[in-house]
Order: C-alpha cells, then sequence, then structure tokens
C-alpha cells in the first residue's frame, strides 16, 4: 500500500511516519501532486499556524489537489482545521471540504479550563462508521491545540472541553481527527489501522 | 472529560536511565526504551525525559535515544535537561519528542522562550521551575538547583506564560525527595494564577498526596520518578484509586 504524507511544513510529521511504520506500512512525505494523487491514502498531518499552512498550500497548488483526491484521506489536528470552511487562526480561508468553522477557544470564566486545551480527553456521541468501529472501552485521545472546529454536518464524533466541539469528521472519501492518533496509544492505532483498512476507491 | 495526567520522568546519562530502578520485568532496568513503553503499558499519560549528561559531545546520544522513544512509544513525551539553543530544540523535535524542557537557559535568556514558542509553537514548549522557600519567599533556582536567583516563583511563572510557555513543569526543591507529598499552596497559587497548565513535581510518596495535588493543589499533571521505579506505587493501582476519589483520569 502507498500511502502519502502531504508536506507542508507541518510539525509532528515524523510521529506520524514512526505510527504508520509500528502498523508495518511505510509512508513517503511528498509535495509533489503526482505521489499524492497516485497513493492508496493521503494523510495531511501537522501542527502549525492556519494562515501559513494555507499560503504554503496554494503556492504549490496543493489546495486544488487535496480538493480533487479521490482515495481515502486523513486530515490530523491543523490538518483537520485546514479542511473547514474559515479558520479565526490570522482569518484564514481554508479548504471548505468541511462546513465547520474553526474557532479558537475562550477560556471558561473560571479559569479552571485552560487554553491550549492539553491531554487526554474522551470521545462521545459516536457515529456509525468504519473509521470508529471497534474501538476499545477506554476512548481517550492525547489532544494539543487551542482552536477546535464547530459541530455540524459530517461530525462524527465530539469532545467536551469549555463546550462540545468537533472531534472526528467523516464526508465522502475525507475523514479527520483533532486529536493525535500517533500519540493516542491502543485508540490511536486502532484508529489510524481502520484507516487503512478502509476500502480503496 | 479532559483528564488529570500522571507523568513518569526517567532521569538519562549517556543514553541509559540512571537513578535505582526496580523492574523484575525488564532484562535491562537501564534500558531507558523498555522502561518508557513499560510505563505506557501500565497507562502513563505522558513520559519525561531529563538528560544529566554533562558533556556536549555525548548529546548526541540522547538524539539517538529520543528517535529510539519516538519510534516505539505511543505517548507524547518531553524531553529537557541542558537545552539552551534553537538548534538544541530542532534537533530533539526532529528526532521526535513532542515537547522539549527548559530551565537555566530560560532564566539566563527569558528572550529564548519568546523564539522558541515563535519557532515551534507553544505547545511544545514546557519551562521547569524549580522553586525553594526561603524565608517565606519562593525563589527560582537553576543549574539543578545550585544556583539561586532572585527571580518569585509565582512572578516568574507569569512572565513564561506571557512570553509563550506552553505549560509550566514546577518542582517544589523543598519538598523533592522528601515522599511527604507535592507542595500544595504553591502549586494552587501558580496554577488558578496561570492561563496555561501546570505539571507539579516533587515530594510524591503516596497515592493520596497525588489527589491532593489534583484537588487541593489545581495541578493538571503530577509528574514522579522514584516512586514509580522502584514499584512502590503502580500506575495502574494509582489511577483506579484516583478514579474512585472522583479525579477524573484515563483509565
Amino acid at each position: 500500500m502507498k500511502i502519502a504524507l502531504i508536506k507542508y511544513n507541518a510539525g509532528n510529521v515524523q510521529s506520524v511516519l514512526y505510527a504508520l511504520a509500528r502498523l508495518g506500512v511505510d509512508a513517503e512525505l511528498t509535495d509533489d501532486p503526482e505521489k499524492i494523487c497516485s497513493a492508496d491514502r493521503v494523510i495531511f498531518p501537522g501542527q502549525g499556524e492556519a494562515s501559513s499552512a494555507m499560503a504554503y498550500l496554494r503556492e504549490r497548488n496543493l489546495d486544488q489537489v487535496i480538493r480533487e483526491v479521490k482515495q481515502p484521506f486523513l486530515g490530523v489536528c491543523l490538518g483537520l482545521q485546514l479542511l473547514c470552511t474559515h479558520s479565526e487562526e490570522n482569518d484564514t480561508t481554508c479548504l471548505g471540504i468541511f462546513p465547520q468553522l474553526v474557532k479558537r477557544f475562550i477560556p471558561s470564566a473560571s479559569g479552571q479550563e485552560k487554553v491550549p486545551h492539553v491531554g487526554w480527553n474522551s470521545l462521545e456521541n459516536l457515529v456509525d462508521n468504519p473509521l470508529i468501529k471497534d474501538l476499545p472501552d477506554a476512548k481517550y485521545m492525547y489532544y494539543v491545540h487551542s482552536y477546535y472546529a464547530t459541530l455540524g454536518e459530517g461530525t462524527i464524533a465530539s469532545t467536551q472541553y469549555i463546550h462540545d466541539f468537533t472531534a472526528i469528521l467523516h464526508r465522502n472519501n475525507y475523514w479527520a481527527i483533532q486529536a493525535h492518533p500517533e500519540k493516542s496509544s491502543t485508540l490511536g492505532e486502532k484508529l489510524l489501522e481502520n484507516f487503512l483498512a478502509l476500502p480503496s476507491t | 472529560m479532559l483528564t488529570k495526567r500522571i507523568i513518569p520522568c526517567l532521569d538519562i546519562k549517556d543514553g541509559r536511565t540512571v537513578k535505582g530502578i526496580n523492574f523484575v520485568e525488564l532484562r535491562d532496568a537501564g534500558d531507558p526504551v523498555a522502561l518508557a513503553k513499560l510505563y505506557s503499558a501500565q497507562g502513563a499519560d505522558e513520559l519525561v525525559f531529563l538528560d544529566i549528561t554533562a558533556t556536549v559531545d555525548k548529546r548526541k546520544t540522547l538524539v539517538d535515544l529520543v528517535t529510539q522513544v519516538a519510534k516505539e512509544v505511543r505517548i507524547p513525551f518531553t524531553v529537557g535537561g541542558g537545552i539552551a539553543s534553537l538548534q538544541d530544540v530542532y534537533a530533539l523535535l526532529a528526532a521526535g519528542a513532542d515537547k522539549i524542557s527548559i530551565n537555566s537557559a530560560a532564566v539566563k535568556t527569558p528572550q529564548l522562550i519568546d523564539q522558541l514558542a515563535k519557532e515551534f509553537g507553544s505547545q511544545c514548549i514546557v519551562v521547569a521551575i524549580d522553586s525553594r522557600c526561603s524565608d517565606g519567599v519562593d525563589l527560582v533556582y537553576t543549574h539543578g538547583g545550585r544556583t539561586g536567583t532572585s527571580f518569585q516563583s509565582k512572578d516568574w511563572a507569569k512572565e513564561l506564560a506571557d512570553r509563550g510557555a506552553g505549560e509550566i513543569l514546577l518542582t517544589s526543591m523543598d519538598q523533592d525527595g522528601t515522599k511527604e507529598g507535592f507542595a500544595l499552596e504553591l502549586t494552587a497559587e501558580i496554577s488558578s494564577d496561570l492561563p496555561i497548565p501546570v505539571i507539579a513535581s516533587g515530594g510524591a510518596g503516596s497515592m493520596i498526596h497525588f489527589k491532593e495535588v489534583f484537588t487541593t493543589g489545581k495541578a493538571d499533571a503530577a509528574l514522579a520518578a522514584s516512586i514509580f521505579h522502584f514499584k512502590e506505587i503502580g500506575i495502574s493501582e494509582l489511577k483506579m484509586y484516583l478514579e474512585e476519589e472522583g479525579v477524573v483520569v484515563r483509565n
């Protein structure tokens, strides 16, 4: 199986490569549209800032490539946010695969809940979907983020922090996860395994 | 709900864990990767590797170790000890560390925090504060606690948050090694004052100490070393206890 990891100077890419290697698959980090389009799976990983990431994608025409891919596609963390319509992070127009808006967490008035949202939090309101089938009972994933996607069409799991937000998205061949499956122990590994097992298109 | 984190800390010298470690199930208790995997399997939420290697040329060993850990461990980990420049941070993050922890260099050059946060993002910059109470005032110490400063711990923590630190690792030198419990007042004072998470460290001796630091101490995470290494407290057993006591943990 050929897996392309979209290269756009995002952080934390190495961890995703290692997580895939633990599952016995090699992935290639690339910004070459041909390689991305001919892969069996595409992963859009990342940590970073929305506007500079979008600028990097546009310069290389990768925004168009991402909109056109037909094979199973997985956005992770910033990758999820960039698949949404708009991000409050430096007022950025994103790719618009999902109708969700990306907003900044506003710390609760009590000061109990801090921003960024860092640590292990649970998946809730899971919808029947091949990406999230047969998960272990303890559904905790590791999060590190200051911006979140609102709930809406395509939300197949939510997480609660200050309020409910989108944990996992699905539409057509696009899936996206706000948490870091590559750092989320057994549950994260199962999600990646499920992604690799999706029928090819 | 967001859970409280339990973080074992491994001291590393020349690529090996040091301080006594008592694990019969490990063939080689000095191997940090084996120990990291074991803690991860027991339910540790994150790991911290603190490099106490003295010489610069042996630092390459640390990068090799980080690569090995990143390849084999499925939970986030932080690397600290002697980090003083953007290059140091770049090398460790590129090798697969999720976060880095800096201490003395931040006190010497506070602007370094701003630079690191801008370059790599706040989420991967942990700043460690070693705090000791002197005449009723909590002051910052550096160089493994050997060098005193005139910085008040509370003010310094605020400045670090303003400069873009993502988390504070707060060690009470007064409590460290005593097994009498975490510095609850100091932790609570700093944690309630800050918009960023606080990891409490120093003094863990029993399970109730963890409960106290998450409730009274308002800590977001708790770090300990020897009680885990010597199996005085098992991580899964600790988490079951905390859950029974109403502390939300990942079980």
